[in-house]
């Protein structure tokens, strides 16, 4: 890692480490009474760690000026590797906060696992930390290749990939200590927001550059996916994070906004961090992954474009449909609900794409479960698209509204959709990365699949279950005019699909578990390919000149 | 970056390749122009029926001239003008009355199960039968009675709340403030279980300690231990206990005090719920097996 590096990159990462351990010891220092010590102690212990390392390889011969001609996958591959890893923590958190549901004695009495405290280390974990890693890692791959043009700034790619996670760790062990803005999805406090500020302008500034020494007269689409989730998701992070801190010594903030500005600001975010974050980035990966694994051209240029700029421009409008009913004033839940309705079709317009593209290729589909999760992963977004804009209609969401429906919404597209097209990317790339002939064992991706498959399906089916007879639940009214059941009841009547549900994920994680197994193998004992040109298969299919 | 015919479509590609990736020049299929078309008038429609689009201070407020919060204050009232002609009898008959007519009995027991489950149940337990610390609405003596009557002043103005009228009852710290020794609370508290459970009552410690009883304690719970519906002592010879029926759970409430809290409802519940609660509460009393004449047995004590 080190030994890539060229001097002049060894001496800045020296200088970003001692400014690193410099903020550490400040914020252990000034921290005192609250979780900020231990964070800045983490901050230096890391920092010193890093620092140990690149002293250890500083004087070691400069790098082979030979790499320029390659792509820069060193950062790609450990990103693939922290995604997995993330997965299995992310997941078995969120097996075990879906177990509290159904047995709440499972936190075993304890403040630090608490559902409060360990549900947002599950969706972190799988949201920032799987996905936002298998975004990264797939990006800096894509990138490279559609541009023809390798990373300009090794160390600025991997300061992006290791600063992200550090945010990550920061975050999660914030939780497990009782740090939390209380946003959904914006749960760390304002330092390690701030720090996120920082990678994701780095991250930006390469993708920029990078894109602009590319050797290819256009830009494929699954950069402008790309651009437009880095773009979009550090103007919501910046936005919807603006807060004050209680002091410098503190790892309390207070938002800039209140009441229903806060929840508005909030589901602004929190809806377009689904857009841009969990279908955007997913979506370049879709748009370069399913191509080439499958062989075939794109099926239309026309719908990719089209499809990107009306979920671009849609999705902005869409965060009030999260506040139907509310203290927000109706018409802006009609502008919530409209636009929803509308970004059905570029929606649908993506998948269809997708799916077209397969055309010719459906018997790589039946045989091939690394293709076959990225055509799962395009039916679950259109069916999750679609119940998404469903659900936003407000007399809709008058029923699903505050029940398992939109957990099992959510979670069809996290596990259907997000979760099948990273797979399924990373299956396609692990032997491209290494350089391998292909993955350890097909037969273990094909256990993967159908785990995360029929994982996805029990969750998905419990949770409209338990969703739907919620909501009839809270608007039964008895003959006399009140209501037939009380909230207790409700959730008395929950407890069997929250075991299924638990069982749901549980399949799932094993499949991530088995992911990571055949992974490990792949780097360590699949053969390598016989050419020793690119492992990459080329996605052109059998074109034929046009005359 | 030549124009190449596909073979399973026959459609031209646009020409562009990145890494092998070619596309199709294949147009925008036909239903997607007119799926667009159709949500958008669909959008359209709507914004001109209903409140739309923000106009500085103000907003299009729609052709149908709907306003959610009038739509509620609306339903809410027409749900209640539904109801009025049995909620009426809740809050003005007698509760002897309400007792004697089938009826609003059912209508009680109906209804004051969710109100029980929405309002008391994360106390008192979803079946009234209590938890450490909460006392049960089945079994044993009543704190403050358990006449219909008795129950919804309790429900109005709560334990120790913050109601100007609340229900007062606070047990002095005996050991915290020195008011007795630990060997002496020890006394007490073998006593008071030997009360409830005559195998216990011979223990030498329980002899002694009821002359601390006596002394210390007779004159909120009786000289009997019976307690006082009047000053809401709780019943110490019955077999319930509140914080626990243990050696050590019993030291802790004589050593610490209890001043054990109850909301007030009265902001919170209609007066017809409240009544319905307090029927319901008496209700679940009379249901209960072998204490079925516990609210005739409360009223008169």
């Amino acid at each position: 890692m080190i030994a890539e590096l060229t001097r002049g990159e060894r001496q800045a990462a020296l200088i970003i480490l001692c400014v690193l351990a410099f903020t550490g010891l400040l914020m252990a220092g000034f921290g005192r009474e609250s979780a900020l010590d231990f964070h800045g102690a983490l901050v230096l212990a890391l920092s010193v760690a890093g620092l140990f390392a690149v002293i250890r390889g500083y004087y070691a011969p400069p790098p082979d000026p030979a790499r320029l001609r390659e792509y820069f996958d060193a950062p790609g591959r450990a990103g693939i590797l922290l995604a997995m890893g993330w997965a299995v923590i992310g997941m078995f958190f969120g097996v075990w906060v879906a177990a509290l549901l159904a047995w709440p004695d499972l936190n075993f009495d304890s403040e630090f696992t608490s559902f409060g405290r360990i549900r947002p280390i599950h969706t972190t974990g799988v949201i920032f930390g799987f996905g936002g890693n298998a975004l990264i890692a797939t990006s800096f791959y894509v990138m490279q290749r559609t541009s023809r043009a390798r990373i300009r700034d090794q160390l600025g790619a991997w300061f992006v990939l290791l600063g992200y996670n550090l945010f990550c760790l920061l975050a999660v062990t914030g939780y497990a200590l009782g740090v939390t803005q209380s946003k959904e999805y914006a749960e760390p406090e304002w330092y390690a927001d701030l720090w996120l500020v920082v990678v994701w302008v780095v991250y930006f500034a390469i993708y920029l550059r990078t894109l602009a020494h590319r050797k290819e007269p256009h830009i494929y689409v699954a950069n402008w996916y790309y651009l437009a989730f880095i773009l979009v998701v550090a103007m919501l992070h910046i936005v919807n994070n603006l807060a004050f801190p209680i002091s410098l010594g503190s790892d309390k903030s207070y938002s800039l906004f209140a009441g229903v500005q806060d929840a508005l600001t909030e589901w602004w975010y929190g809806h377009n961090a689904v857009a841009f974050f969990l279908t955007s980035g997913f979506l370049g990966m879709m748009y370069y992954f399913l191509p080439v694994r499958a062989g075939r051209p794109i099926y239309s240029y026309r719908m990719s474009i089209i499809s990107f700029w009306g979920i671009t421009f849609m999705y902005m409008w869409v965060g009030s449909h999260h506040l139907h009913y509310t203290a927000l004033p109706q018409w802006v839940q009609t502008l919530g609900m409209t636009f929803s309705i509308v970004l059905l079709v570029p929606s649908w317009g993506s998948a269809a794409n997708a799916l077209l593209t397969l055309n010719g290729a459906w018997h790589k589909v039946r045989d091939d479960a690394t293709l076959r999760f990225m055509m799962v992963s395009a039916v679950f977004y259109g069916l999750t698209t679609f119940e998404g804009s469903f659900l936003a209609i407000r007399s809709v969401n008058s029923l699903s509204h505050y029940t398992d429906w939109t957990v099992g919404h959510v979670h069809a597209g996290a596990l259907g959709w997000v979760a099948m097209i990273s797979f399924g990317a990373i299956y396609a790339s692990v032997p491209w990365l290494w350089k391998r002939e292909r993955m350890y064992s097909t037969r273990l991706v094909e256990a993967h699949f159908w785990l995360a498959l029929g994982g996805t399906v029990v969750y998905v089916v419990a949770m409209w279950n338990s969703g739907i007879i919620q909501g009839l639940m809270w608007r039964t009214y008895t003959e006399s005019g009140t209501l037939a059941y009380s909230f207790v009841d409700s959730v008395a009547a929950m407890h069997p699909y929250y075991i299924a549900r638990a069982f749901g994920g549980l399949l799932f994680l094993t499949g991530a578990v088995i992911g990571c197994v055949n992974i490990a193998l792949t780097i360590r004992h699949a053969p390598a390919p016989a050419a020793a040109a690119d492992a990459e298969p080329p996605a052109a299919g059998q074109l034929q000149p046009a005359e | 970056m030549a124009i190449e015919r596909d073979p399973v479509t026959g459609r031209l590609t646009t020409g562009h390749e990145w890494n092998g990736i070619k596309e199709l020049d294949t147009p925008v299929p036909r239903p997607v122009y007119f799926f667009l078309v159709v949500t958008t008038l669909f959008c359209i429609g709507y914004w001109l029926l209903m409140p739309a689009w923000p106009l500085g201070t103000t907003f299009t407020r729609g052709l149908l001239g709907a306003d959610e919060r009038a739509h509620v204050t609306a339903a809410v009232a027409e749900a209640a003008r539904d109801r009025a002609g049995w909620t009426a009898r809740f809050e003005r008959a007698d509760f002897a009355a309400i007792q004697a007519d089938p009826r609003l009995m059912a209508i009680m027991r109906e209804t004051g199960r969710t109100l029980f489950g929405d309002n008391c149940a994360m106390c008192h337990g979803r079946d009234g039968a209590g938890g450490p610390g909460f006392p049960s609405l089945r079994r044993g003596t009543p704190l403050w009675g358990a006449a219909p009557e008795e129950i919804a002043e309790t429900l109005r103005v709560g334990i120790n709340s913050t109601h100007p009228e609340s229900r007062v009852a606070q047990m002095p710290a005996f050991g915290r403030d020195g008011i007795l020794k630990r060997a002496e609370i020890e006394a007490v508290a073998a006593y008071l279980r030997g009360l409830a459970d005559p195998r216990l009552a011979a223990a030498p410690d329980a002899v002694a300690g009821a002359e601390l009883f006596a002394g210390n304690c007779a004159a909120c719970h009786g000289a009997d231990g019976r307690g006082s519906r009047e000053t809401g002592a709780p019943d110490l010879a019955d077999e319930t206990w509140i914080y626990g029926d243990g050696a050590q759970a019993v030291f802790n409430t004589i050593w610490n005090g209890r001043q054990g809290q109850m909301p007030s409802w009265e902001a919170r519940l209609a007066l017809w719920e409240r009544r319905l609660l307090a029927l319901y509460v008496a209700d679940l009393r009379a249901q209960e097996p072998g204490s079925a004449q516990g609210s005739a047995q409360g009223s008169t004590r």
